[in-house]
């Protein structure tokens, strides 16, 4: 089973943000990144499946500037086979339509399995590029996915619903699967696996122009910090110990819940 | 050039969802800000009834898609049926709501007409006939102000409780129902009933107080200065998801959009920086306290008091001072 992951490298999320001069995305200078967070999982998923079903290939495919190289590679430590890297110096302006098209061509000449990747990124939280990237690849797909059972021709899923509800899905192979964060638990990269990772192929492709050039039909007018819906009493005035006296106080006195 | 709102209702099981209503309602203010009228659709096999429903709330008509492969909500014919109505209506917007069903299909439907969704809204306003929708980004530390370009139809979702269902207006007479018997192509993908894991053994939506613990709570072992807090304040524990996924708390403890949906009279979020999915399941409560080493943590937004700082150096402190408050 040849199974492609596409992994997002997003911005770390305790990094503190702010706001570029143009007030159209977040200062990037100085950031620190990380994978996306269900795309780890997407991966793990990947190379359980190929550990369970005897073998096969997992391809990470990851777009974005050099600095993408650092998921790549500890997706290949952690045990995928080989990589697609797709040269983009900037995503930020990328409509989920785009990105997808720009994915699939990428991975369309190799004729996988199974696609998976995250339910949706941790930066711009479209939750789209997966769906998109199936129906221009013409593949069934299913969202939220908690659980895969590949040991059938038909692959069977796990979807999760809102509230506690989940349903079971069917769907011939090849299919696109966005999968849900904890779907099991992430393996650390061993030693040796990192040592194996440095002989394992990064192949750079380039975008195609189609993805590129395509409309984006939403543009990002300016990005700003949330209002505040509440008048927030901040305690202790940076001292925790003092902020804890404080409010259990306010608690007693104010909020009358103890 | 298109005209006009659709807007998406959502059904599952002969029952129309909450948030069908609360798109009624964005579509409706839509429509009434630039003079466009607001037509409903619902999809679905012997659902008639819902479409009468919808239809005593102020909108020009409703479409009823019928089709027995409708039945059972499935995104190759949710895809298929919708590119046809998008097609025959030719509205300027499609509104729906972002469910987990609509996430599963509107990206497969937009993509058909070359483009992706202006998702997860958090509000629309109209300036000049022109729509600047609301996202949340970066989970959710930060807004971003999103306008459409190019030929419609825009497909925009908005999320749960960005418009009130209960504000969506009702007609003075019922809007006529169009049944639309139309073509779906191949489903490929067979669903089972949905069903719910083994009875929640914990019912979190009847607690008074809930300490909830976020990824701030770094290890399993240090979860015991947020239990001790509990059993102070006579409260219950529970987490955000990241804590569950890890299984340093059972799933019945989960707090959010996954999980359970509370509304206790105090919240203490003890590291949990607040991901809209988790603001969604407790954002009633009476009172909220957030602890978090981040000042720009989203939790901040919608908590009465807040501590900025080590929440292993504040927790115990509260602990021990609540005890002498109660003792």
């Amino acid at each position: 089973m040849k199974i492609i992951v596409f992994m997002k490298q997003v911005v770390n999320k305790d990094a503190i943000l702010r706001i570029n001069k143009e007030g159209t995305w977040v200062e990037e200078g100085d950031i620190s990144y990380e994978v996306n967070e269900s795309d780890g999982y997407a991966l793990e998923e990947a190379l359980r499946l190929k550990e369970k079903h005897g073998g096969g290939e997992v391809v990470i495919c990851s777009m974005g500037p050099q600095r993408v190289k650092a998921v790549i590679k500890d997706g290949l430590a952690r045990g995928a086979d080989r990589a697609i890297h797709v040269v983009l110096d900037n995503l930020n302006n990328l409509s989920p339509f785009a990105a997808a098209k720009i994915l699939a061509e990428a991975v369309r000449e190799e004729n996988a399995d199974l696609l998976l990747t995250g339910l949706q990124s941790d930066d711009q939280g479209f939750a789209q590029t997966g769906v998109i990237m199936a129906e221009l690849l013409g593949l069934p797909h299913a969202t939220i996915v908690i659980e895969v059972d590949a040991s059938n021709e038909a692959l069977r899923v796990k979807r999760e619903l809102e509230s506690g509800w989940y349903q079971w899905y069917s769907m011939p192979r090849p299919a696109m699967l966005t999968i849900q964060s904890g779907i099991s638990q992430i393996r650390y990269a061993t030693l040796k696996g990192i040592m194996a990772a440095k002989k394992k192929e990064i192949k750079e492709v380039q975008p195609s122009s189609e993805g590129t050039s395509a409309a984006s039909f939403q543009r990002i007018e300016k990005i700003y910090f949330p209002q505040k819906t509440k008048q927030t009493q901040f305690l202790g005035g940076g001292d925790a110990k003092k902020g804890a006296a404080e409010l259990a106080e306010k608690l007693r006195a104010e909020a009358r819940v103890i | 050039m298109g005209n006009g709102i659709l807007v998406f209702a959502e059904q599952r099981e002969g029952t129309l969802n909450k948030t069908s209503f609360e798109a009624i309602a964005a579509g409706q203010a839509l429509g009434s800000e630039l003079g466009q009228e607001v037509l409903a659709v619902l999809l679905g096999s012997g659902a008639q009834g819902l479409a009468e429903e919808i239809a005593a709330y102020r909108l020009s008509k409703v479409i009823y898609a019928e089709n027995e492969k409708l039945k059972d909500y499935t995104s190759d014919g949710y895809a298929d049926a919708m590119e046809r109505v998008v097609r025959a209506v030719n509205p300027q917007y499609v509104v729906m709501p972002h469910t987990y069903l609509v996430r599963d299909y509107a990206p497969k439907l937009a993509a058909r007409f070359g483009k992706g969704v202006i998702s997860d809204c958090i509000r629309a306003q109209v300036a000049n006939g022109q729509v600047t929708f609301s996202r949340r980004i970066f989970l959710g530390k930060i807004d971003a102000d999103v306008v459409a370009e190019g030929e419609p139809p825009v497909f925009a979702t908005f999320q749960s409780g960005a418009y009130r269902g209960d504000q969506a207006t009702r007609g003075d007479s019922d809007a006529e129902v169009e049944t639309m018997a139309l073509e779906v192509g191949e489903v490929r993908m067979k669903p089972e009933a949905p069903f719910q894991e083994v009875k929640q053994a914990v019912d979190l939506t009847k607690a008074d107080v809930i300490v909830a613990i976020g990824r701030g709570i770094k290890s399993k072992d240090n979860i015991a200065i947020a239990e001790q807090l509990a059993a102070a304040l006579g409260g219950d524990i529970a987490a955000s998801r990241p804590i569950c996924d890890a299984e340093w708390l059972p799933i019945d403890r989960q707090i959010g959009s996954s999980g359970q949906t509370v509304a206790p009279k105090l919240y203490i979020a003890l590291g949990i920086s607040g991901a809209i999915q988790h603001l969604v399941g407790m954002k009633n409560a009476q009172t909220i306290v957030a602890i978090n080493k981040d000042p720009e943590a989203p939790i901040f937004d919608i908590a009465d008091y807040g501590i900025v700082g080590d929440l292993f150096e504040a927790v115990p402190v509260l602990t021990e001072e609540i005890k002498k408050l109660k003792a």
